[in-house]
């Protein structure tokens, strides 16, 4: 009797923290997406501003893809991110290799000025950078505008190309020597035995790397309101990215109505991402346990 | 039959092919250069502005004049000295909340679901500005206004921006620590909070240590967060920078960047102990 009361009593306990646990987890997360969410109802209505209901409508979404200056933002956003994290990715994973075959000083010098972008406060680097490329107007090109996409480009390829190198560093120091070895062996030039069976060994550390270049790119605004120029579809004006857009829109007023349509069309992407990611873990978690079963 | 010469230079053209041909090492050679160009030399410009002045003729000479501009204004100390109120609060701030959230994630017995984690760290794929927006525009439909309350509702905007940076290095030192240990403290008579003084906390330090190193520099040196929430009433050492950009104050800015660089060394001295978590967090995320 006293057992059984014992174990209820601790039943009781185990249920309730659970509950508190979870509630707590809840009440965070929906504190945390309350803005978005807002967002997101008010975006199926026409107001002006969110709290004030006008009734149901779709309007706000065809305005959005009327408008031509959220659309030109979203594409140079697009192109921005696209771009610089594909020569990142491939900068990144080149200097990881070339770091990782290095003699151990040289690694170590590689490594420690790669931590460098990562430490460092990113409206340092963008004013760094900035002082840089006004540094060169001045005394190399006579005082004719240097800023442009390539500076952008520098800039955005500049804070993500460490964290390429550090997602890749991991995979090669996983990877089994002995493959590059024998396809060297088995007549592979160094080139064709470094795509045959390095690259393909370290792609998972590739891949997310990219996929972090990415969200890197698409979140930033100091570096990208630092070094801007004219280019790309914004044509003869300043590159304006979804970033700068709202932040030079904001800080006349509201979120204008239409991009709480957008808000809604970014979070479904990123809700489908994130299921695919989840998705994609629990296949590989499987896989993972039948491969170790066999063995 | 071959000359002795011209076996010679067939050893030395031999030699040659053997350096110029490829070698794996050679790859990040791009890679070094990329960073020592557009990382190290920049910071080497900054730190040649931060200690020159600049003539009407567009010549720098060497002068304290940004280093005695910037101590010899109180406005400026002031917002020095604010920031890095707004910083060790908001991290203390982020760490209060964040630490018990990322427990309960990481405790089987409460959550066994990889998809609450994936949850928060999912706002910091929404683009920040238009996050930030959102919590302004939210903050002023329930009357509070930044123009009011500058200090408020800044820190609420920066709290909800770094809390997913601060889970994330916690939750990873959470799901490691080492459940025998905090078991045996319990079994050994300890009571909760001692288990928890004396298990739980000391082996959760990396991860308290990097989340700190998350938010603190950033919230310092933010710029659009402060400038939304607050109307432009509360200036940050990331706005005074960036003021100084809009302005072409290139000297005083990079003094203002030096000293940003001189707080990050002397941080990351302070945490150096523990600099292998950092790296890896941010590259966690995927």
């Amino acid at each position: 009797m006293v057992t059984t009361a014992a174990a209820r009593r601790i039943k009781r306990r185990a249920v309730a923290y659970k509950t508190f646990g979870q509630c707590a987890i809840w009440l965070v997360l929906l504190l945390m997406y309350l803005p978005i969410l807002v967002l997101i109802a008010f975006s199926f209505t026409e107001a002006t501003n969110i709290g004030t209901w006008t009734g149901f409508s779709w309007n706000l979404y065809s305005r959005l893809f009327q408008s031509q200056e959220i659309l030109v933002a979203l594409g140079n956003t697009l192109l921005i991110a696209v771009i610089s994290a594909t020569l990142s990715t491939i900068l990144g994973t080149c200097g990881a290799i070339g770091a990782f075959y290095s003699k151990k000083r040289a690694r170590s010098v590689i490594e420690k000025v790669t931590q460098i972008p990562v430490v460092n406060a990113e409206i340092v680097i963008a004013l760094s950078l900035t002082v840089m490329f006004v540094f060169l107007q001045t005394y190399l090109f006579g005082g004719a505008n240097v800023f442009s996409f390539w500076t952008l480009l520098v800039g955005h390829i500049i804070l993500q190309v460490p964290f390429v190198y550090l997602s890749v560093k991991p995979k090669l120091q996983q990877m089994d020597p002995a493959l590059y070895e024998a396809a060297l062996d088995l007549g592979c030039t160094p080139n064709q035995a470094l795509f045959k069976t390095t690259i393909p060994e370290i792609m998972p550390g590739i891949a997310s790397g990219f996929l972090l270049s990415i969200t890197l790119s698409l979140d930033d605004f100091i570096v990208t309101a630092f070094t801007r120029g004219a280019g790309l579809l914004s044509g003869e004006k300043n590159i304006e990215t979804l970033s700068t857009l709202v932040q030079a829109k904001i800080k006349k007023g509201p979120i204008p109505p239409e991009m709480r349509a957008l808000t809604t069309i970014i979070f479904l992407v990123v809700l489908v991402g994130a299921i695919l990611v989840t998705v994609y873990r629990n296949v590989k978690a499987k896989q993972g346990k039948k491969r170790v079963g066999r063995y | 039959m071959k000359s002795p010469k011209s076996r010679k230079s067939q050893h030395f053209f031999g030699n040659l092919k053997r350096i110029v041909s490829f070698k794996r090492k050679y790859l990040s050679i791009p890679y070094f250069i990329f960073l020592l160009l557009f990382v190290l030399v920049p910071i080497l410009i900054i730190l040649v502005y931060a200690f020159t002045g600049t003539d009407d003729a567009g010549n720098l000479y060497f002068s304290f004049d940004s280093f005695v501009n910037f101590f010899s204004s109180p406005t400026k100390v002031n917002v020095l000295v604010v920031s890095l109120f707004i910083g060790v609060l908001n991290t203390i701030i982020c760490l209060l909340i964040g630490y018990p959230i990322a427990y309960l994630l990481a405790d089987k017995k409460v959550n066994k679901n990889y998809v609450m984690v994936i949850l928060f760290i999912m706002p910091m794929w929404i683009n920040f500005v238009l996050r930030t927006g959102a919590t302004r525009d939210l903050l002023n439909m329930w009357g509070l206004k930044g123009g009011e309350y500058p200090y408020l509702s800044t820190m609420i905007g920066m709290v909800y921006n770094y809390l997913p940076f601060t889970i994330l290095p916690l939750y990873t030192t959470m799901i490691k620590l080492d459940k025998a240990q905090i078991e045996a403290s319990r079994d050994l008579g300890c009571n909760p909070v001692q288990t928890f003084t004396k298990a739980i906390l000391p082996q959760s330090v990396p991860g308290i240590i990097s989340a700190a190193e998350m938010v603190f520099m950033p919230t310092m040196s933010s710029y659009v967060i402060s400038d939304t929430l607050s109307e432009g009433k509360l200036t940050l050492f990331g706005n005074s920078i960036a003021n100084s950009f809009y302005n072409s104050l290139w000297n005083d800015g990079s003094f203002m960047a030096f000293i940003m660089l001189v707080l990050i060394f002397v941080t990351m001295a302070l945490t150096s102990r523990f600099g292998k978590e950092k790296e890896e967090r941010k590259v966690g995320l995927w």
